[in-house]
């Protein structure tokens, strides 16, 4: 009888083990997960009637932003009141799990911060995106187009640019001062690598960095030069005569020894912060946004930069500068409030009022051009920028206004996997292992032709 | 219903059902779903054949990260079979002081997290002079070595890395293994004059045979699919010439970082066969299966 009864109860307590085992299981994971949700959430106190608009971000900053401008809004339209739910994930995570939402059809949020170089990566397959155009007309006219077609595909807007980032130099007038070098005499490459021959003999420090895990300057010369990644029918192209030009003035650079590579292989990053800001490296050539790394990583430099234009090839080239870097927001299409979204989200990145904050809070070229001449507000002194850097910054923007490009093939859906191989194996193999430049791209472009499959 | 509770046929097989269902849901299942997915372009959701497979054949990138993976179980191999059971003889010998609070010690690097560790490593390991590795060789009048950008001073880091955290686990096996074995042998071969090394030769070496079967296995299987490790080291998925690309991150990379499902589960799948028949070869040169089969 004893045995019986131990039977029974061992089968039951086994059968219930597994049944709780698998709802412990799913209930612990859902605890988890909203665990994970709070630690980087943030919920906006809206009173009345309000529509819940799910937005995920990579940039924390962007966050404040996003709240101030929904309150904006919801004063301005109290009968289409908003309350966003922000969270914040870290860069990788937050595409791979967008990446993994559309993919499955299930727990994407409203809105989306998209970085341009994950970009064209949601624009493969079926676009899980949805078409902005219309939400944009009304805003069209004083934002600058290229930064509108670079989240675009078959003349569709996918996504809410955040800022122009039109390359520029960064000049530490310090350093180049002690060697007696005037940054504004700099016009051309070839000046620049002049003037970093002489910075280097007179002090024995670096004048610029020669990018490995990026390619800023390398971005920029190629678009000066009318060159590309990829050829005029698209397919993968990096062995051309353009391409090998830039990168053997580069290597022509690094050999005077005044240029070298950098910890991290290019200035935005944690390891080439104190690099700059001790002075062993003098001059940077960066998107605008920098601007933010300077006042937040290399404090030391406060009142000893100079914002100009960047070199060109020859003095009066029509490309002066490109656009670099950018979060792109999106609109997931499947969203039950796409519409909504989409208006509340046109406004608060393009309007106006938008612009002004994107200067004021973080620090960016805002994408809409009509508040660049606004001498108020971009010459504020209370500005901690303007406080910052020795020259208006807006000065040099205005300067190269006309003359701000695109790379083409940034909106490519190729691009993600050229920069992926450029920044990992071509420009390493290049300037770290002194690699034949042809070679080395030749190899490359065997990579890519094989995942491309062409 | 009576004779269903106690019958002997189907009671073996109720005690085994947790087991296979969780086999049959969590890997028949996944498994099977990645071989059909392997056949697959999944973005564009159409059947593509071979042609995932015939990709990889010709894959340099794969290739490279296949080098990497057995370059690094390899190494693993030689630094965490051999030390790990020296060690832990050491530990169980009457002559250690305090082998509680070494055991700890050992173990302690096990328990954090890889994480933090790979950060750490990772920041001990940078390329300026102020970083530790290079104040280390500094003292003995070596330059500033770019530790993570080249291929054998990574591959050191890398290695460095795993012995810090698995030697105390190891260690561990080997310690359980070594206290089965009864004393009554050790005291026989003293009493005849061997001395320790000779014991540790001829007795706790053999009789560990079990022991070091398990850890091989164990081994070959951890090292070909090492992810983390690589993935803190280099702050994400994208090393240098891909000296840290391991087959998972290369998995990883296709899968997840280019939307390429199915070529990913093709990596999965060339993964999978590699390990069994690693293991199986290993397996049966140990003479694992003439056991089972008496």
């Amino acid at each position: 009888m004893k045995k019986r009864l131990l039977a029974v109860l061992m089968c039951i307590a086994m059968t219930a083990s597994m049944l709780l085992g698998c709802s412990a299981g799913s209930e612990g994971d859902s605890s988890e997960d909203s665990g994970d949700k709070s630690a980087g959430t943030r919920e906006m106190e809206v009173e009345g009637d309000a529509t819940e608009l799910e937005v995920w971000t990579f940039i924390e900053m962007h966050q404040d932003f996003y709240t101030d401008m929904a309150e904006k809004w919801n004063e301005e339209h109290p009968d289409k009141k908003v309350k966003l739910v922000l969270s914040n994930m870290a860069y990788d995570d937050m595409h791979n799990k967008l990446s993994l939402a559309l993919e499955s059809g299930e727990g994407a949020p409203d809105v989306v911060d998209i970085e341009l170089g994950k970009f064209p990566a949601f624009m493969t397959g079926e676009i899980g995106l949805m078409d902005l155009t219309d939400a944009i007309e009304p805003y069209k006219d004083n934002v600058i187009e290229s930064r509108l077609e670079i989240y675009g595909k078959n003349g569709a807007y996918y996504g809410f640019p955040t800022h122009v980032g039109a390359t520029v130099a960064f000049y530490n007038t310090e350093a180049l001062e002690g060697a007696g070098i005037d940054y504004t005499t700099i016009k051309t490459w070839d000046d620049f690598k002049a003037a970093g021959v002489k910075y280097y003999e007179a002090t024995g420090k670096y004048f610029a960095c020669v990018e490995t895990t990026a390619q800023w300057m390398i971005n920029l010369m190629l678009t000066q030069k009318g060159g590309d990644y990829l050829d005029a029918d698209g397919n993968i192209d990096i062995t051309n005569d353009k391409m090998v030009e830039v990168l053997e003035y580069i290597k022509g650079m690094q050999d005077t020894g005044a240029f070298a590579t950098v910890p991290g292989g290019q200035p935005d990053n944690e390891e080439a912060y104190p690099s700059y800001n001790n002075g062993d490296y003098a001059v940077q050539i960066m998107p605008f946004w920098q601007t933010s790394r300077f006042t937040n990583y290399m404090t030391d430099l406060s009142g000893k930069v100079a914002i100009a234009a960047p070199p060109v090839w020859n003095e009066g080239d029509a490309i002066k500068s490109i656009g670099g870097g950018g979060t792109g927001t999106a609109v997931v299409a499947s969203s039950e409030n796409a519409d909504l979204a989409a208006e509340v989200f046109a406004y608060i990145k393009l309007s106006e009022a938008a612009n002004e904050e994107v200067w004021n809070v973080l620090g960016f070229d805002p994408v809409n051009t009509e508040v660049w001449t606004d001498t108020e507000l971009t010459q504020n002194p209370d500005n901690q920028f303007v406080q910052f850097f020795n020259t208006y910054p807006f000065d040099t923007l205005l300067e190269i206004q006309d003359g701000i490009y695109a790379l083409e093939s940034l909106t490519s859906e190729k691009f993600p996997s050229i920069n992926n191989e450029f920044c990992t194996v071509t420009l390493n193999n290049i300037y770290e292992n002194g690699m034949d430049i042809k070679e080395a791209l030749e190899e490359s472009q065997d990579t890519l032709k094989n995942e491309f499959g062409e | 219903m009576k004779k269903l509770f106690y019958s002997q046929k189907i009671a073996p097989y109720v005690f085994v059902l947790p087991f296979v269902l969780t086999v049959v849901f969590f890997w028949v299942f996944p498994i099977g779903n990645g071989i059909l997915l392997s056949f697959q372009d999944v973005l564009k959701d159409e059947w593509v054949g071979l042609g995932n497979y015939k990709r990889l054949l010709s894959d340099k990138i794969f290739l490279k990260a296949v080098y990497n993976s057995a370059k690094y179980m390899v190494g693993t191999l030689i630094l965490l079979i051999p030390f790990p059971m020296l060690f832990a003889t050491l530990l169980n010998s009457k002559l250690m002081k305090k082998p509680g609070l070494f055991k700890s010690i050992y173990f302690i690097p096990a328990l954090t997290s890889v994480v933090v560790a790979g950060t750490i490593f990772r920041l001990m390991f940078g390329e300026m002079e102020t970083s530790l590795a290079n104040q280390v060789i500094g003292i003995f009048g070596f330059g500033p070595i770019k530790w993570l950008k080249g291929e054998w001073t990574g591959y050191f880091a890398l290695l460095l890395l795993a012995c810090w955290r698995w030697t105390g686990v190891n260690i561990l096996y080997f310690l359980a293994g070594l206290q089965s074995i009864s004393t009554d042998i050790y005291e026989a071969a003293s009493i005849d004059g061997a001395s320790k090394w000779q014991q540790f030769i001829k007795i706790s070496f053999p009789l560990l045979r079990p022991t070091t079967v398990y850890v091989l296995t164990i081994s070959i299987y951890a090292g070909l699919s090492m992810f983390t490790e690589s993935y803190m080291l280099w702050k994400g998925n994208n090393s240098p010439q891909n000296i840290g690309l391991t087959i998972v991150g290369y998995l990883y990379r296709q899968g997840i970082e280019k939307r390429a499902m199915g070529y990913a589960c093709a990596v999965g799948l060339v993964l999978l066969v590699i390990v069994m028949i690693v293991n199986l070869i290993q397996l049966k040169a140990t003479g694992t299966f003439d056991k089972e089969e008496r």
